[in-house]
């Protein structure tokens, strides 16, 4: 087994554009869910509006990257709204029911035929981040220390990825410690109360959805930049759950809680992939076939994180006062 | 009096205590009596849940600066007219006035900002926050509420330092002052309730509404929120509660309204209302003390002897 491979690929993930774009995932879904007590289930489609709403400006409508950017973002804005009118007014669960519903209608247009020439069908839209590597101020090269060490366009995504990921954090603190960060917890407690005390329930929760899928979206333009292309089953149910998992992972409710929880949920992924396949190749396991490793290593690591919510149900960063004040 | 309202110069408590009173003094005892200075109007709100009626109210008048309380039998629809009256739940048909101010239809949190508050029956501390946030929570008209705003808290911080003063000085009326920076979920029920009375404060209201204030709180916590639901009539706030525990009712209430089957059935002074035939009726069935007649006697006593007839030779053919 080639243990330096595992290990330095394991050490990479800890900042890759996996670890990147789902930590602003999971930032947004941190918004709705760890501090508003939102539970929006279709992340992934803001995160697919903004890839294809930036994808199809520019090479359907062939215009420049920004506009592409603004049409994304504005794309994730008007879903938080066209999503929320309906639901937010209702209880809890029946966001969770919609929103996965809308992600799942959203991600089949996206790759029905009818649509092909706008969106591509299941094969998506590819070229269009032309734009983004111009603005690349890294020339040729690799760059990095030690394992650490990606090639320019990698570098230049990175870049972007993680000032983003510190803007979302800056953000997403200033708020919650302000006056209107305490009226979302306070709403993630109990509404009534909160529409007791005089404040509008429905637009401060509209608020909040409207944050949580921006920066959402701001995971999508980073996958669709960082791969030069968008498909439409990136965008599944599945990219939700992850978000979750890292969200709950990190500490819910932790302004840092779900950058480490990606961190920490990607080099897992990556370490068990790695040891398995190795292992695979090298005969240990005779019982398994080399495509068998993909859906094992995300049952072992299934099987940690069930460990982690019964031994820690708290998270990484979790306040364990605050779980036992939940379980009255 | 309680040790709370000593902070309140003594001949202004006996004064709003006394204007209360005689404002009532020469009222009729008829449900929806006029009152001299009614802060809050009511007319004929009626909800229905299917084809249960709950509340079918016909006029009601709530006397500013006084206390009254709002009794009646478990299902009267106190709860449910609560509702109707501050927005968490729309009437079917009817409306009322706040100050003169029509307020039906108006969503919830407008209601508690026009200055009509309520507290739950089931108290709602919010668990995960702080005493200190709890408080901050209810001051109303806050920069830094807005999204923008909350960003720069230059903009906010002086307004937060003001908030934070005038809840701590209520948490030090209400006997919370030690708890103010752990978790609202970590209080007694008794607390809660306090907490939630306090935080209702902080939005600075002109009618305090509240849903069973007593409920689930130990007889010594009692004495204590009895002071300061008083105590809120002393400041020049009018109170309106719905309550179970007619010693309590006694004990504070300048007036009582009482309602029956949705209906508001009879009004009065606390001391004489339970002797009003109308409430006994309601509480304890119009016929409770009629007495039956010989022959009705005779015809139970019959029925009674025929069934146990037909049971013993049921036994005896097994």
């Amino acid at each position: 087994m080639d243990w330096v491979t595992i290990i330095s690929t394991t050490v990479k993930a800890a900042v890759g554009v996996e670890t990147v774009l789902y930590a602003l995932a999971a930032i947004g879904i941190n918004v709705h869910f760890g501090y508003t007590g939102l539970l929006n289930f279709g992340q992934a489609a803001f995160m697919a509006v903004a890839g294809y709403g930036l994808a199809v400006t520019v090479t359907v409508l062939g215009l420049p990257f920004w506009v592409g950017i603004g049409v994304g973002l504005l794309a994730a804005v008007l879903l938080a709204i066209i999503l929320g009118i309906p639901t937010l007014r209702l209880r809890a669960d029946y966001l969770a029911i919609v929103t996965i519903a809308a992600a799942e209608i959203i991600r089949l247009i996206f790759r029905s035929v009818a649509f092909k020439n706008v969106f591509g069908g299941s094969d998506g839209q590819r070229g269009f981040s032309d734009g983004f590597y111009a603005l690349n101020p890294f020339p040729e090269g690799d760059y990095g220390f030690g394992w650490f060490t990606f090639n320019n366009r990698v570098t230049w995504v990175l870049f972007v990825g993680w000032i983003l990921i510190a803007l979302s954090c800056l953000i997403v603190y200033l708020l919650m410690k302000s006056p209107w960060g305490r009226v979302l917890k306070a709403i993630r407690e109990d509404e009534d109360a909160v529409r007791a005390l005089g404040k509008n329930v429905f637009s401060y929760k509209m608020q909040s959805l409207i944050l949580g899928g921006v920066i959402g979206a701001l995971g999508g333009f980073i996958y669709g930049l960082a791969f030069a292309s968008v498909q439409p089953d990136i965008f599944g149910t599945e990219t939700t759950f992850f978000a979750y998992t890292i969200v709950i992972l990190g500490g819910a409710a932790r302004v840092l809680g779900p950058v480490v929880g990606s961190m920490i949920f990607w080099v897992l992924l990556v370490l068990v992939n790695g040891i398995l396949s190795g292992a695979v190749e090298a005969g240990y396991l005779p019982f398994m076939a080399p495509t068998q490793v993909g859906p094992v290593r995300f049952l072992l690591v299934g099987i940690g994180l069930i460990l982690l919510l019964v031994y820690r149900p708290q998270g990484i960063f979790g306040d364990k006062r605050e779980i036992a004040i939940d379980a009255r | 009096m309680h040790a709370d309202s000593t902070t309140n110069p003594v001949t202004a408590t006996t004064e709003r205590k006394a204007a209360a009173l005689a404002a009532f003094k020469d009222l009729a005892r008829d449900p929806g009596v006029p009152k001299p200075d009614p802060i809050l109007v009511v007319d004929k709100v009626v909800r229905r849940f299917g084809g249960l009626t709950a509340v079918e109210v016909e006029h009601v008048e709530i006397q500013r600066g006084s206390i009254t309380a709002l009794i009646g039998p478990n299902g009267a629809g106190k709860t449910t007219f609560f509702n109707q009256l501050t927005g968490f739940d729309t009437a079917d048909a009817g409306e009322w006035t706040f100050k003169g101010r029509p307020m039906n239809g108006v969503p919830a949190h407008k209601v508690a900002r026009a200055g009509m508050v309520r507290t739950f029956q089931l108290t709602k501390a919010l668990s995960r926050l702080t005493v200190m946030e709890n408080m901050r929570l209810g001051a109303q008209q806050q920069k830094g509420e807005s999204f923008f705003r909350a960003l720069l808290p230059n903009l906010w911080r002086g307004q937060e330092d003001e908030i934070t003063e005038r809840a701590e000085d209520l948490l030090t009326r209400f006997k919370l002052a030690a708890k103010r920076d752990d978790f609202a979920g970590a209080l007694s029920g008794g607390q809660r309730k306090l907490l939630e009375m306090a935080r209702a404060l902080m939005v600075q209201p002109e009618l305090v509404m509240l849903d069973e204030p007593m409920a689930g709180v130990n007889p010594a916590l009692t004495q204590s929120l009895l002071g300061h639901v008083k105590d809120l009539r002393e400041q020049g706030m009018t109170v309106l509660f719905v309550e179970h525990d007619m010693d309590m009712v006694r004990d504070i209430s300048d007036w009582v309204i009482v309602m029956a089957q949705g209906a508001v059935i009879a009004e009065g002074p606390p001391d004489t209302i339970m002797s009003d035939p109308r409430v006994i009726d309601a509480y304890l069935g119009a016929h409770h003390d009629a007495p039956l007649s010989e022959t009705e006697l005779q015809e139970q006593l019959h029925e009674a002897e025929a069934e146990l007839e037909a049971e013993i030779e049921e036994e005896t053919q097994k």
